[in-house]
């Protein structure tokens, strides 16, 4: 049967992407982001799970205002990187996993959970910047990813408690599936930021490492945390971090199991606007 | 009954919800058209004719003529939405954001290094700093 084996979290800042395209990440003001990252990229080639399941969100690239899925999986073969109109990033093409995506619909949707199935979709940096994060710039990325998108763009979104239940929806479909694989569930997005409006730049380190200690001890009260939290204390974009829950609520420890081990914790601010958040939680 | 809005007492802060996303329909939807190279170039070509191919009110079109992206937001566009016109502009999503808190792109990019902007002050409208 396949098995998850661990969950990581991390903003998708898309500057963080510039800064890796266009060669900057040794300048003084990355440095300190990508330092942060170093374990990552030896720890997910030692631990290299045979798919990613990785929950994030499109920034009016796949979906415009004609059609705003709450919650959207990617059972096609293959995803392109958008163009965001600043041309395509010269990454990787993202090769999916349509079968176990196929079962993870099938068991999520009758867990009451309505899904949008999606099969032709680019993928903007929402996706892209997590994998160049952990994976740097290898010439084909080390695994299939099973997209998961997540609408956080127009309000309502989806409240962190719906996101949490679903993450162990989609945790129970990945253990019942029928072949050997190894899975990892990323989280991405946040941490705190605002990028509208006189009140764009807002940042709350003391909220989100509260939000991280949290995560980590206590998720399900963590999940109860209203949306108007998010938006007041770690910005009107902050609330994209709704979509941690998902990660983790596929973590054995919601299932029963033994707690996780926290295998790296890292926090910088800036990444341009952004708070920068990352966590690497391994089942036991 | 009205919607629930319990995020309009944040201050400097408009929430994207159902009421701006339909004043904000072909605003936002004028912006994705210029993720497309062709029409990146015919726009910069001419930006009023461009504009006037989309059903937006003479408000939301001056509003992207200025660039003033406050009053494109209330006017119902969305930060990511208009980044696209950023992206035409070869701006950065840092200078966007800061464009629209009154502070020079220097005093925005120096307070994102010290720490950005606190919370202190800034959770409800009216609060004392
Ligand atoms: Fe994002």
């Amino acid at each position: 049967m396949a098995r998850i084996t661990a969950s990581v979290y991390t903003s998708h800042v898309p500057a963080i992407g510039a800064a890796i395209d266009m060669k900057k990440t040794g300048e003084d003001y990355w440095k300190p982001v990508f330092k942060g990252y170093e374990f990552s990229k030896e720890w997910l080639k030692a631990e290299k799970p045979d798919v990613i399941f990785l929950v994030f969100n499109d920034h009016a690239t796949a979906f415009s205002l004609d059609l705003i899925p709450t919650f959207a999986i990617g059972t096609a073969a293959e995803y392109t990187p958008a163009d965001e109109g600043w041309g395509p990033r010269p990454v990787p093409k993202v090769i999916g996993h349509p079968r176990l995506a196929g079962h993870i619909a099938q068991s999520v949707i009758q867990d009451d959970f309505d899904l949008t199935i999606v099969n032709k979709m680019d993928v903007d940096h929402g996706l892209t910047v997590p994998l160049s994060l952990m994976c740097g710039e290898p010439q084909a990325w080390p695994c299939p990813v099973i997209p998961f998108a997540v609408n956080v763009v127009q309000y309502p979104v989806p409240s962190g408690r719906r996101c949490y239940m679903l993450g162990q929806a989609i945790g129970k479909a990945i253990r019942s599936y029928d072949e050997d694989l190894t899975v990892q569930i990323w989280g991405t997005g946040g941490m705190s930021h605002q990028l509208q409006g006189p009140r764009a730049g807002l940042i709350n380190r003391e909220w989100d490492n509260a939000f991280l200690d949290q995560l980590i001890a206590d998720p399900d009260a963590l999940s109860k945390k209203p949306h108007i939290d998010y938006v007041r204390e770690a910005g009107s974009e902050g609330i994209e971090l709704v979509m941690w829950l998902i990660a983790r609520g596929a973590m054995s420890d919601v299932a029963g199991g033994a707690k996780p081990k926290v295998a790296h914790r890292f926090y910088h601010v800036p990444a341009s606007n952004t708070a920068v958040g990352h966590l690497i939680l391994e089942n036991a | 009954m009205p919607l629930d809005k319990p995020y309009k007492d944040v201050p400097g802060t408009t929430i994207f919800d159902a009421d701006m996303s339909r004043q904000g329909y072909h605003l936002n939807q004028f912006c994705m058209s210029l993720m497309k190279a062709e029409n990146r170039a015919r726009f910069k070509a001419d930006e009023r004719a461009y504009l006037d191919e989309w059903p937006m009110s003479e408000e939301q079109k001056q509003a992207v003529l200025d660039r003033d992206l406050n009053r494109c937001i209330s006017l119902g566009g969305n930060i990511y939405f208009l980044a696209k016109i950023g992206a035409t502009d070869g701006k950065s999503f840092q200078q966007m954001a800061g464009s629209m808190t009154g502070m020079t792109e220097e005093e925005y990019r120096n307070m994102m290094i010290n720490g950005g902007r606190s919370a202190e002050g800034n959770r409800y409208i009216g609060e004392k700093k």
